[in-house]
């Protein structure tokens, strides 16, 4: 029987089997974040063991660096990710290097995240790697101490679900609405216990840039991890990582490209068709990613809920400040973020600043943009995106993880509604009270310009 | 890793689906690295924006401050992987989390610090969770991973299933690292055969 894209990549990276009975997985690359660093290292240390593999570990800065103009603030954490770094002498990027960013998105721009090899990133969203056909496995800091001491994670082997995604989408709809769509079809924990594989004439068509979208939202779904097999498209979008990519890993990437696949007769535990042609823009009206419609639908009523679907429907209203049956169009936006791991790439700015072009931000509202990475802000800045965005009202902000999380201070006021292109819209995430609501870039600068929830399209054609 | 075999004492009650990562431990609570994590576990669910207690919250029961169990509604510990959920859960002096579809990296994190999570099916999920709520706090519950025995509060035994591993890491406090590194020359061995990428 033929192996699937994970049988494959699981296989090469199985060192063997613990007396447990799980299996070690060799890590190719450990990128640790100022998040989790600081109580990893001093464990480590407290347990008097070493980094194994230093030269394969890179810290970075993401969730806690403050991203306002030249902040100058350094956080606990950042501090203390720094200091651990000197003692245990691994490498690490400073906020201020050229190669910092947000750990997912320069994972993939520095070449660290490669076909058929493993990553391991102690976040959630580690995935989002998965889209260059690199296995990301997300963990906690115990795991994370682990790997620093062994190089491996010891994992049981989940099981494969195949989803495959059809139709041709509608000029307009990208991939969030596709993660958006595909999450409000299935439910928030139709993965869980698996790794996917996204396939179909929807991948086959979307760039690299929104596949990493698509893989980055698996989690919110509750996929443990997720893979697309690597195609032109990939190598392409290494070689145009000009300078930071070395020649000698570009020509392994050409290599794997091709090679990685799924056999044809290869078996998934579950495979589901997910048809996405009447797929229109999305957004979230709850407080969970799978309470989701498009921008032209009014909230569900739901009679057929169970009690308990009706009591999770009432509270996410309660919180929302909303109603069934609603239409969330004309609401008041009071802020507006784009960026984080989701939505944060050159290609979501380009997208967003297509609508704020020769457009003003609506009075008052406080509309940010927040680059995915100090390289993308500046090839945005050479572009002339930030000057877009700047003139029509937006503060243009540095790297981080900012308001997806708000670990690093910047949330909204108590009561705000905020249209947001990051990847989780629960209660009080960014900021008490706040009232988020997922989109893709083109629906966040929208909204920004009306002042209330629009439909990107009807903003443009006014 | 605190070896974990009994624990008996009162179980709260918390019946709500799907409570995710950032309830559990708000943000907040993540940047400073000495924060009160027993004051963080579900601080917005406990306080009002101006820091009163909200008296009636199940946590802020007096009944409820030093219970060793927590059983919970589906999906418990969605989102994050952050351990930080698991650290405040056990701060507060949780030992157990009984629930239905416990999230995979919250269940994952529980089992790296001695904490047992306890995953039921929906039968005996419900009625175990209508036990905890009509004790109200007033009659403790007994969990025994030995036998894989829940008492519950009106004194019904039910069994649960974990796995074997699982249960003997927790029973003898085992530490995941140096289990691992009986396998160091499996890795060796991996690392001089396979050229690594850089």
């Amino acid at each position: 029987m033929g192996l699937t894209l994970f049988d494959k990549i699981w296989n090469a990276h199985c060192v063997g089997v613990r007396e447990d009975g799980r299996e070690l997985l060799y890590i190719d690359r450990h990128i640790v974040h100022d998040l989790h660093a600081p109580h990893a290292f001093k464990e480590l240390g407290r347990q008097q063991r070493d980094v194994r593999r230093k030269d394969l570990t890179m810290v970075v800065q993401d969730h806690t660096v403050p991203t306002r103009g030249d902040a100058t603030t350094i956080s606990e954490n950042m501090s203390a990710s720094q200091d651990a770094c000197r003692q245990h002498k691994v490498s690490f990027i400073d906020h201020r290097s050229p190669q910092h960013g947000i750990s997912h998105i320069i994972s993939v721009e520095q070449g660290w995240a490669l076909p058929g090899k493993t990553l391991a990133c102690p976040d959630s969203h580690a995935s989002t790697v998965g889209a260059l056909g690199c296995l990301a496995f997300g963990c906690g800091t115990t795991e994370l101490v682990h790997i620093l001491a062994t190089q491996t994670m010891a994992l049981s082997k989940p099981q494969q679900m195949r989803i495959h995604l059809t139709g041709r989408l509608q000029p307009g709809v990208n991939a969030k609405d596709v993660a958006l769509h595909l999450i409000r079809t299935v439910g928030i924990t139709a993965g869980r216990g698996y790794a996917v594989e996204y396939t179909g004439p929807v991948i086959r068509d979307m760039d690299l840039e929104g596949r990493m979208t698509l893989c980055n939202m698996t989690i919110e779904w509750g996929g443990r991890t997720c893979l697309i097999a690597p195609d032109a498209k990939t190598v392409a979008w290494y070689q145009d990582q000009a300078g930071a990519i070395p020649a000698q890993t570009l020509a392994f990437v050409s290599e794997q490209s091709g090679q990685l696949y799924s056999d044809p007769d290869a078996k998934f535990d579950v495979e589901l068709t997910v048809d996405c042609a009447a797929v229109q823009p999305q957004i979230t009206w709850g407080t969970d990613p799978s309470q989701t419609i498009g921008i032209r639908e009014a909230i569900p009523l739901r009679n057929d809920a169970s009690p308990d679907q009706l009591a999770r429907q009432a509270q996410a209203l309660d919180y929302m400040g909303l109603q069934a049956g609603q239409s969330l169009k004309g609401l008041a936006v009071q802020r507006v973020f784009i960026g984080s791991c989701t939505n944060a790439r050159l290609s979501d700015l380009r997208e967003a600043a297509r609508v704020v072009q020769h457009r003003r931000v609506a009075e008052n509202v406080v509309a940010l943009v927040v680059p995915g990475s100090t390289q993308i802000k500046a090839q945005a800045e050479a572009e002339g995106l930030d000057q877009i965005f700047i003139q029509a009202g937006f503060q243009w902000h540095s790297s981080g993880c900012s308001m997806c999380a708000g670990a690093n201070g910047e949330v909204g006021e108590f009561g705000e509604r905020c249209v947001a292109t990051s990847n989780r819209n629960f209660e009080n995430r960014q900021g008490r009270g706040v009232r988020t609501h997922l989109a893709s870039p083109a629906t966040a600068a929208a909204c920004a310009i009306a002042g209330h929830i629009v439909d990107a399209a009807d903003l443009i054609s006014s | 890793m605190l070896p974990f075999i009994e624990v008996q004492g009162v179980a709260i009650p918390m019946p709500m689906d799907d409570v995710n990562t950032d309830q559990i431990i708000p943000s907040k609570y993540l940047k400073d690295l000495h924060a009160d994590l027993a004051e963080g576990f579900l601080a917005f669910q406990r306080r009002r924006l101006d820091g009163t207690i909200i008296t009636d919250f199940v946590l802020e029961r007096p009944e409820f401050k030093k219970a060793p169990i927590l059983v919970v509604g589906k999906n418990f510990g969605c989102g994050s992987s952050r351990e930080h959920a698991v650290w405040a859960v056990q701060a507060f002096g949780i030992r157990c989390v009984i629930g239905h579809q416990l999230a995979e990296f919250f269940t994952e994190n529980c089992l790296k610090n001695g904490v047992l999570p306890i995953q039921l099916d929906v039968t005996r999920h419900q009625q175990l969770m209508q036990d905890v709520i009509l004790a109200d706090g007033h009659s403790p519950m007994q969990v025994d991973l030995l036998n894989c025995q829940i008492r519950g509060p009106s004194g019904g035994v039910m069994t649960f299933e974990i796995d074997s591993q699982e249960q003997r890491m927790l029973l003898e406090g085992l530490d995941e690292i140096d289990m691992t590194l009986k396998n160091m020359t499996d890795i060796e061995l991996w690392e001089s055969r396979y050229q690594i990428t850089k």
